[in-house]
């Protein structure tokens, strides 16, 4: 079936044609005239291209070239497209590396000629020698540890509250209009906010840190989980009617997985927010973590241990954020591609 | 009609019923019950705190002070955020330079630059606008950035039909594509840049403001003055929040129409 192009995806398939597989002018012009292309033998452009979409189509012809290349023996084409790849890839990553790498050097000059003060900016060296100290008397484990705990406690309270009243305030409209209000109310106070009130009536210890760190994970969690259920579209539910789901079968095979990415996007935020407030209330009123790291490193303007602390918290912040997102893709799984 | 107003009232009891029952809760616990009155003061004399430092205008300067400076920090870090944005979703370079970067220093919990930035610019008044512009910053960028990239292939070769120049494309397609992502930028932003002012007024130096006037409660034992403050607070963010909707509406209209 030859649908007549139609102008968008014409002007792809001329650009993208231009590659390995470039055509002769004549193919062009027929491909330009009126969508036919004779198929030189061994060439296996054989799909019509307009029909598939613009990324498939660049897949399928990569795809072919190579293979075709290789059984044409052409060993230079070949060498042609791996170095394009590898040039493509490398490039990326090399301009992607050439930011951070020129700061590192303005840094690493400022220390060698003394621009700033080691108060204010110390040499890369001493940031290295700092963390591979903490690492081997385990100093930088064990606060790493500390924080680590603090957050997963208080990230497990917020997010098992917050799946439960977002998905008690999806479930019954009345329950909803009594208890969204005050939420409301509550998620306007930004989470530090509560730090004094809760300093004077708890005091500074673990508990402290709980609530916090709760109370923020809480509320994108619960906003998240009654969003995600409210929005499950009616017909999935129709389906579900349809086929006479019983509730429990019902929220397993079809509210919960339509709800997913909702309830990702709100345990997100809310280990990140988690991870913020932790570290927040850790330089405000802890003896240990990361975060008093800081503020003990601060006070006595030793910056390396503040910049130290400061690597391990984004990296820790990368590696919950990655985490999370693998575990949200693999839920996914059963979402095919549009 | 009549049922009209019947659900309405019973959606608004709906609404107050549970804070009445907690401050009925409050009030009893205050009476019968000796709780310690420093931890929690009688609902009357919270009210009568408020009203006293109300009128004499105690709460309005330190709110004055702790707004002026969020906007301050507000405007210069979403200014930056958003023009950033802007360039690294149209100018490939730029992306691939900076782009990476950006994503990483996204990890770095917001409160850990606080030390920091409280050696490089002050623990003063420079210190706390950089650590709000720092907090605008972030999310204003990344909206702004994923709204470019969001722009549907069909608008850009719709533009290439029309043989549009570069700056026809961002007046006539790019901006106005862009615009609710950069909204739902600046949105965020408002509410970082709020909730980093507290921070900074907690964790730098004590200076005019809410932040300061918490503390300042804290450490006398003043219970109804940090509930005040909280609740000026809330208000506060509830204000942000009506108004950055409001003008989203107003600015978006044409969009439906």
């Amino acid at each position: 079936m030859a649908r007549a192009p139609h102008f968008s995806s014409l002007s792809l398939q001329t650009l993208t044609l231009q590659g390995p597989a470039a055509l002769t002018a004549d193919q062009h012009a027929a491909l330009l005239l009126g969508g036919f292309h004779p198929v030189p033998a061994g060439d296996a452009l054989v799909v019509e291209p307009w029909v598939v979409d613009q990324g498939k189509q660049e897949r399928e012809e990569r795809d072919v070239t190579r293979v075709d290349d290789v059984e044409a023996g052409s060993l230079d084409r070949v060498n042609l497209i791996i170095s394009d790849w590898v040039g493509e890839h490398a490039g990326r990553l090399l301009l992607g590396l050439s930011f951070p790498l020129v700061l590192f050097i303005i840094w690493q000059a400022s220390s060698l000629y003394g621009w700033l003060p080691d108060q204010i900016l110390p040499a890369p060296s001493l940031v290295w020698q700092t963390l591979q100290d903490r690492i081997s008397d385990g100093s930088l484990w064990d606060d790493t540890s500390i924080s680590l705990l603090r957050v997963l406690r208080g990230f497990t309270i917020g997010a098992a509250a917050g799946l439960l009243l977002g998905g008690l305030m999806a479930a019954s409209r009345r329950f909803h209009d009594y208890l969204n209000p005050l939420f409301l109310a509550v998620s306007q106070v930004p989470t530090l906010g509560w730090v004094p009130l809760l300093i004077l009536v708890i005091g500074i210890d673990e508990g402290l840190k709980n609530i916090l760190v709760a109370l923020s994970v809480f509320i994108p969690v619960t906003l998240g989980t009654y969003q995600g259920i409210r929005d499950v579209p009616h017909a999935y539910r129709e389906v579900g009617q349809v086929l006479t789901f019983g509730r429990a079968q019902m929220l397993r095979t079809i509210i919960l997985p339509a709800a997913v990415p909702a309830i990702f996007t709100g345990l997100r935020e809310g280990l990140s927010n988690g991870w913020q407030t932790l570290v927040a209330v850790e330089l405000l009123a802890s003896t240990e973590g990361l975060g008093f790291q800081m503020a003990y490193g601060r006070q006595l303007f030793q910056l390396e241990l503040v910049i130290a602390a400061m690597l391990v918290i984004g990296l820790i912040g990368f590696i919950f954020d990655f985490l999370l997102g693998r575990i949200e893709t693999h839920l996914q799984r059963w979402k095919v591609a549009a | 009609m009549n049922s009209q107003i019947k659900t309405r009232l019973a959606r608004i009891w709906r609404a107050i019923a549970l804070p009445l029952v907690l401050l009925a809760a409050w009030e009893a616990a205050t009476r019968l019950n000796p709780v310690d009155p420093h931890l929690l003061p009688p609902l009357e004399d919270v009210v009568a705190r408020g009203w006293t430092e109300s009128r004499n205008g105690d709460f309005l300067t330190a709110l004055l002070a702790s707004l002026g400076r969020d906007l301050a920090g507000f405007a210069i870090g979403a200014l930056i955020g958003t023009a950033s944005g802007l360039a690294l979703g149209f100018l490939r370079p730029a992306q691939a330079i900076l782009g990476p970067t950006l994503r990483a220093h996204r990890q770095i919990a917001l409160f850990a630059w606080v030390p920091l930035i409280a050696v490089w610019f002050g623990a003063g008044e420079p210190g706390k606008i950089a650590f709000i512009a720092l907090a605008a910053f972030q999310p204003s960028l990344i909206n702004t950035w994923r709204g470019v990239q969001e722009i549907p292939d069909r608008f850009r070769e719709l533009a290439a039909v029309l043989t549009f120049s570069r700056l026809d494309f961002l007046r006539l397609v790019g901006i106005p594509a862009i615009l609710p992502a950069i909204f739902t930028g600046l949105k965020a932003a408002l509410i970082y840049a709020w909730q980093a002012t507290i921070g900074a007024e907690l964790f730098m130096t004590i200076a005019p403001g809410i932040g300061g006037v918490m503390m300042q409660g804290r450490q006398l034992f003043q219970m109804d003055l940090v509930l005040l403050t909280i609740l000026l607070l809330g208000l506060v963010g509830a204000g942000f929040n009506t108004l950055a909707g409001l003008s989203e509406t107003l600015l978006l209209r044409r969009r439906t129409s």
